[in-house]
């Protein structure tokens, strides 16, 4: 019985920051801003949602960004990684060790500590305020995890498949698409989950490297609302506007706990 | 299939070649050149210098950095601790087996999946005194009844974006230290138990032990998320009041992009990345001695 006191208890303290914001979204503009706060949306409405996604914030654009930056970093991580795993594990060469363990010390250097460089880098390469800039720089800090995961996917499918594919004469790429991708799929997704949740979440980075307000992210182009463009911060629609930026989050980790918790796990034991 | 891809070593080359070439770009050429920026004076715009130490002499006299990394060693020292203390609390409150277990686990986790920088706009609504919910709260339950400024002085706001972080982080300490749990047979504890070991003596003398690694881990990923913490002091506090809550990544975002010194920045990131790896040995040295 004390258990379900304290179980139901640090339950009320996670989840009830998301109740509050499911109530506030549908207050209508005028309630969000009264003081004192009310609990309850009355009347129901639609009206931050209608603003948020009005001609004038226009959320739909910046959404839209985000959903281009993460889709682009999940694929283009999912293409490295298994091309990598793959080298990794089934064709060693001389110094491929050293350089699998190389590409782990990235996660040893979190990007805000190399910002600054990055930003020159970039500069140089005129992939500044650029969306691909900022989706190769995170598929680059999702490739050490990614690597990960992928080679101890492809280690722990039987070495008897992928030789018979060699003898029957295959190619490397074919092998590789007709033989092993099917047996790698929960490696896959653990590396599209993550790379989806960190392109989609990061602030830091889309924060430095983008400069015009066409090309922000979600995340950052909610700090224009709490700046206030108007003078004044619209609560309603900034609070609609942070539920869509946690919808897609937690909808995939619903949907992919498994291969989520797993992959956290994964990495680590090891 | 061209003559070079017919050796293994030349097919695994092949394979592991875009991977390796992301890296270098993005990664080895920018931390190599952050330590040759930090040697230089270089400005956003205009003529670059190289000018040795300077940047690291200034560093060391100047009270914003000062200020900054005390700051962020105290937030760190906070979280770090809170994450074990929560995390370890729920870890054993969920690693039983009982009914809606599962909920409990997913419901506490679920902070971890959304981002720091949504975490930080829905708390900054909550604490806000005339629009929240968190001091109409705490008048209705009868503990005070002004309305309090909850990032309006240093003191407060420390505790408030602590308090934020643990709830954004606690779910992760927690599955790493129930994975932990797990693995410690049952048969230890129930033989602990039989010798009259009380709950608190078992956490100290089978549980801990044998969590060194995960405890470890813990604190390597809470280091991360506290010591490199930006975007709750950022969007919460704007490092207010004053500059009293500017993080050291905040500060060095103000060296190099509102001040436009780069090189300074760059110097400032160098002695970061020395006290991660300080971190990193120290915990490395803790998970170690025990094994041998």
């Amino acid at each position: 019985m004390l258990w379900y006191v304290v179980a139901i208890g640090c339950f009320g303290f996670f989840v009830f920051p998301f109740i509050l914001l499911l109530l506030a979204v549908f207050k209508s503009p005028a309630q969000a801003a009264a003081t004192p706060a009310q609990y309850w949306p009355n009347p129901f409405s639609f009206g931050s949602f209608s603003k948020l996604f009005g001609p004038t914030v226009d959320i739909g654009h910046y959404v839209g960004n985000s959903l281009l930056v993460s889709v682009g970093t999940v694929a283009g991580t999912v293409v490295l990684t298994v091309l990598g795993g793959y080298g990794f594990h089934r064709y060693p060469f001389r110094g491929s060790g050293v350089l699998f363990a190389a590409l782990l010390t990235i996660l040893m250097v979190p990007f805000q500590s190399i910002i600054t460089p990055l930003y020159v880098v970039l500069n140089h390469m005129h992939l500044l305020n650029s969306l691909v800039g900022l989706t190769l720089v995170y598929m680059t800090y999702q490739l050490p995890f990614g690597l990960f995961v992928m080679r101890n996917a492809f280690s722990s499918v039987p070495s008897v498949i992928s030789e018979a594919a060699e003898i029957d004469g295959a190619s490397p790429l074919r092998s590789l698409w007709h033989v092993q991708l099917p047996l790698v799929v929960p490696g896959i997704l653990t590396v599209s989950i993550f790379a989806f949740i960190a392109a989609w979440n990061d602030f830091i980075a889309a924060l430095i490297l983008l400069s015009s307000q066409s090309n922000f992210t979600l995340p950052v182009e909610l700090l224009d609302l709490v700046t206030g463009q108007f003078g004044v911060i619209q609560w309603g629609v900034l609070e609609a506007g942070v539920l869509i930026s946690m919808v897609p989050c937690v909808v995939l980790f619903l949907v992919l706990q498994r291969y989520y918790m797993g992959g956290l796990l994964s990495g680590a034991v090891k | 299939m061209p003559r070079l891809l017919r050796s293994r070593s030349a097919i695994g080359v092949a394979l592991v070649l875009p991977a390796t070439v992301m890296a270098v770009g993005f990664f080895f050429i920018p931390l190599g050149l952050m330590i040759w920026m930090s040697l230089n004076r270089w400005p956003m715009l205009g003529a670059r210098a190289f000018v040795g130490a300077t940047n690291y002499d200034s560093a060391l006299h100047d009270p914003l950095f000062g200020h900054s990394l005390v700051f962020s060693l105290e937030f760190t020292g906070v979280v770090g601790l809170g994450l074990l203390l929560a995390g370890g609390g729920l870890a054993s409150l969920i690693a039983a087996r009982r009914r809606g277990v599962g909920l409990f686990r997913t419901a506490y986790f679920l902070p971890v999946v959304v981002g720091m920088a949504s975490a930080s706009y829905l708390w900054l609504w909550m604490l806000n005194p005339s629009v929240g919910l968190l001091d109409r709260m705490i008048q209705q339950v009868g503990i005070g009844n002004a309305t309090i400024q909850w990032l309006g002085s240093t003191g407060l706001a420390f505790a408030a974006v602590s308090v934020m972080t643990l709830w954004k982080l606690a779910g992760f300490s927690m599955l790493i230290l129930m994975s932990g749990l797990q693995v410690i047979p049952d048969e230890v504890l129930e033989a602990a138990r039989v010798d009259g070991a009380g709950r608190a003596r078992q956490w100290v003398s089978i549980k801990i032990p044998l969590l060194r690694r995960h405890i470890a881990l813990v604190l390597v990923f809470g280091v991360a998320g506290s010591f490199l913490a930006f975007d709750q002091f950022y969007i919460m506090t704007n490092g207010a009041p004053g500059s009293s809550t500017v993080s050291t990544v905040y500060d060095i975002y103000n060296s190099s992009f509102v001040n436009f010194n780069l090189g300074y920045g760059a110097a400032l990131s160098v002695i970061v990345m020395a006290i991660l790896l300080i971190f990193s040995i120290v915990q490395l040295t803790l998970v170690r001695g025990g094994t041998e």
